[in-house]
């Protein structure tokens, strides 16, 4: 994800680059820019205004689809800032193989075990079917995952208080929560697809 | 002034509607016609106009109800339902032909666009819409007395991008500016809001012919902010129909021992009638049929309202599926939904509003005519663009695109590169390189929908990036922009970054007309037809008011005349004045209005010269020494009477 000029999607909204964000101002911003910008106000205007509504349009839409989604926002800010996410991103792939490494696994440490118990588990649905008890055993491993998914909110939202105070630190921190969560939710899904739903 | 009206039009599988909205303090509610928002009415009066194309004996093209007629006695000659046509290629419509009598011309190609035989020609779904659409048009024009050049077209929120497309080519066909396609859910609830300008979240079910809709939408002070959406274009009440014709050919091969799908006639008979049964089931617990077959054969079935919801169960479920997708999509529960509005023909059935209240919790609204509400819509929209009234000054629509748009990376995989329900006008931008050295193009592959492998998803285009500088294998960088504008289609521009040259790139419409095929569409056989047509009755227009003003002239000799009261004699030398101003003009509309005023207005004039005639006749005069002129087609009231 790029902007389409120089300029950030913080400044487009006129918002200092900080992740803790008022979302109803946010939101009120958007609909403002909106009235001033959208195709459907120059529908008369030459065909000069009507190119330069669609394009500043299509980027505000960007902006505030990016801005408004909690992980979004933190990941475009660390894209601002320069730092690379390990997740499974395409631009991390891309950039392992032009380096000729391979790319770096990251499971975090505290997971180490739990996953490999849940492959095992995950293993034997695909082999043998998925009974009551493994169906039950499943279901128990995702409510923890899912519960854990969402502290990672809050660890999210004590990283970002530490960067709005000026803490450039904080970025480790939230690469570390955003590789972490992305581990957790493809476990997730891999629950969800053995068992359907 | 009077030709920047914009009109809005609901292009629909079965039914067909223009609505304006006129600008001013008289506002009313949307729900009471005649101001405000209304409907415009065909010459016949009705607010829809079945979309159905057809040709009469003459081969002359007709649409709405008069081509209904042929449906039902030459099915051959008639076409409808094209909508479900629209944008799709031959392998996508394999289904659809066994239940629809589409009869494709034989020469298709895979990859074409399709062409559909009516009389002696073929014509693509963009042409026979734009016959609709034309015919829409002229009710508008008719309305105002003057033309209608833009429109605002609605589609169903899920048509992709090739769909949207072609019925943006049908509008220029039909020699309409499109200005805006706009979601059929998002205009009913620009119709609904109108009168309620509250916030808060609506849920639009939207039911139709053909095709099926649901819209999450957010009301903010004016905007209408579309959160998600969600459908099935292949899913409507002529899906009820159908299982209801094939019910009905079982029974008929069973106890009557006839094959009906061999008499397409009978067939369309059928059809009208398991309708006419649909209908009066909304309102009725039983409804009968009786078909009429080949072999002096009768079907007759009474169909109760238990039986039809065990049958049409199945497809209603199907509505349910998409309902639940877009709320999830929303991150919103069906209980956080303030208003449900139910859109669409199909909704008038019973078992479908105990589902969608079911399912949200609530009872929906049904205020405005579910027929009629996408139209009204469309037309609250037109009044916007139009540069807006004090009514629809603080309204603002922002829709979003219903389906991910992706392109086809190694492997075959789709790569997403904008999500469904990103708010449009929405972009993204790839950079693409080249895997051998010296290598000057590359292809891509742009797909829209929401599987994983390529071959699943929809493919809107294929197209090679040229022109680009020789250099080793994976130096060139070529950025490229994908922008899907607020009509939800799709456009493509590419830069090489290093030499800084715009690529040239030709964007092949995997089922679209190109531009030039939409131009010579435009100049071809219909429209001269039309063109043709017109002329011929502006010139017989011409033709019979000369005969009458030289009959008039004749007739003021007349001792007759002389027997008029002075205002009947103001009456006629008025409307005189009007048939020769209207000459002046080519409106033969005008010149036969102006015909038929000044034809009343003589009436009493030829009965009195009718009366001397006949009383000189009796005298024993000659008939021919009263002469009375050379009347129009007589017995036209100054024409020459006729004794034999």
């Amino acid at each position: 994800m790029q902007p389409a000029e120089p300029t950030d999607f913080f400044s487009f909204f006129g918002l200092p680059r900080r992740l803790e964000l008022d979302e109803p101002t946010l939101e009120r911003e958007f609909y403002a820019l909106s009235r001033k910008l959208h195709p459907d106000v120059y529908t008369r205007a030459s065909a000069r205004e009507q190119a330069w509504s669609l394009e500043k349009t299509s980027q505000l839409n960007d902006a505030y689809r990016t801005l408004k989604d909690p992980i979004s926002r933190t990941e475009y800010l660390l894209l601002l800032e320069g730092i690379q996410l390990d997740e499974q991103s395409k631009t991390a792939t891309e950039a392992a193989r032009a380096a000729g490494v391979d790319k770096k696994q990251t499971v975090p440490a505290e997971l180490l075990e739990e996953a490999f118990e849940l492959n095992m588990l995950l293993e034997e649905a695909k082999m043998g079917g998925v009974n009551d008890d493994l169906r039950e055993q499943l279901v128990t491993t995702r409510a923890g995952l899912t519960a854990r998914l969402n502290t990672m909110q809050e660890e999210l939202r004590a990283a970002w208080k530490q960067w709005d105070s000026g803490d450039s630190e904080a970025t480790a921190l939230m690469v570390d929560v955003l590789n972490r969560r992305s581990y957790l939710r493809n476990l997730v899904r891999d629950i969800n697809e053995v068992l359907h739903y | 002034m009077a030709d920047d009206r914009v009109v809005g039009i609901d292009l629909g599988t079965t039914n067909s509607l223009v609505a304006y909205m006129a600008s001013g303090p008289t506002l009313a509610r949307p729900d009471e016609p005649g101001k405000g928002v209304f409907i415009l009415p065909g010459e016949d009066g009705s607010n829809l106009v079945p979309s159905v194309v057809a040709l009469d004996n003459d081969n002359r093209v007709l649409v709405g109800n008069a081509a209904r007629e042929v449906l039902l006695t030459s099915p051959d000659r008639a076409i409808y339902s094209v909508k479900r046509l629209m944008g799709r290629g031959l392998e996508d419509v394999r289904e659809e032909l066994r239940l629809f009598p589409f009869h494709l011309a034989e020469d298709l190609a895979a990859g074409e666009v399709l062409r559909i035989k009516l009389g002696e020609r073929t014509y693509t779904p963009p042409e026979i819409s734009a016959q609709i659409l034309r015919q829409l048009k002229r009710n508008a024009e008719r309305f105002f007395g003057g033309t209608v050049k833009q429109a605002v077209i609605t589609v169903p929120a899920y048509f992709n991008d090739a769909q949207r497309q072609a019925t943006k080519d049908a509008g220029r066909i039909a020699g309409l500016e499109v200005l805006r396609l706009v979601n059929e859910p998002t205009a009913a609830s620009l119709a609904y809001g109108l009168d309620r300008k509250q916030n808060g979240t609506i849920a639009v079910y939207d039911f139709g012919g053909g095709t099926f809709d649901v819209s999450i939408l957010k009301l903010k002070d004016g905007i209408f902010e579309v959160i998600a959406t969600n459908g099935d274009t292949h899913l409507g009440g002529d899906d009820i129909d159908n299982l209801l014709i094939a019910v009905a050919v079982q029974d008929i091969a069973g106890d009557l021992k006839v094959d009906a799908r061999q008499h397409p006639d009978a067939i369309q008979r059928l059809r009208r009638a398991v309708i006419d049964a649909k209908i009066a089931l909304s309102s009725q617990e039983a409804a009968a049929i009786e078909v009429e077959l080949p072999g002096n054969k009768l079907y007759q079935r009474t169909i109760t309202r238990a039986m039809f919801e065990e049958m049409v169960q199945p497809i209603v479920e199907r509505t349910l599926g998409p309902c639940r997708q877009a709320l999830k999509d929303a991150g919103l529960t069906a209980e956080e939904m303030d208003e449900v509005v139910l859109v669409g023909g199909s909704t008038r059935i019973p078992l479908v509003r105990r589902q969608v209240e079911a399912l949200f919790a609530r009872k929906p609204h049904t205020e405005l005519n579910p027929d009629e509400v996408v139209a009204l819509g469309a037309a609250v929209q037109a009044n916007i663009l139009a540069g807006g009234s004090a009514e629809t000054k603080d309204m603002l629509l922002l829709d979003v695109t219903p389906l991910s748009l992706g392109i086809e990376a190694l492997g075959g995989v789709t790569a997403k590169i904008i999500q469904r329900n990103s708010t449009i006008p929405a972009s993204a931008t790839e950079q693409f390189t080249t895997g051998v050295e010296g290598q000057v193009s590359v292809a891509i592959h742009v797909l829209q929908g929401e599987r994983e492998l390529a071959k699943d998803c929809r493919s809107l285009a294929r197209f090679d990036l040229k022109g680009i500088p020789p250099m080793p294998a994976g130096l060139p960088r070529i950025e490229v922009r994908f922008l899907i504008d607020a009509n939800g289609i799709l456009h493509v521009s590419a830069r090489e970054q290093r030499s800084g040259k715009e690529a040239e790139i030709q964007v092949q419409p995997s089922y679209g007309l190109t531009d030039e095929q939409v131009e010579n569409m435009i100049l071809d056989s219909f429209d001269n037809a039309e063109k043709d047509l017109t002329e011929r009755q502006l010139i017989e227009s011409r033709n019979e008011a000369a005969t009458m003003l030289s009959a008039l002239v004749k007739a003021r000799r007349d001792g007759a005349w002389a027997m008029l009261n002075f205002s009947e004699q103001r009456k006629v030398d008025e409307l005189e004045g009007q048939l020769r101003q209207s000459l002046g003009g080519t409106d033969f509309h005008y010149i036969r209005r102006s015909i038929d005023e000044l034809n009343q207005a003589t009436m009493h004039l030829a009965e009195l010269m009718m009366d001397a005639a006949v009383s000189s006749v009796l005298r024993g005069k000659n008939m021919e020494t009263t002469d009375v002129g050379e009347g129009p087609a007589a017995p036209h009231p100054i024409g020459k009477a006729e004794f034999s």
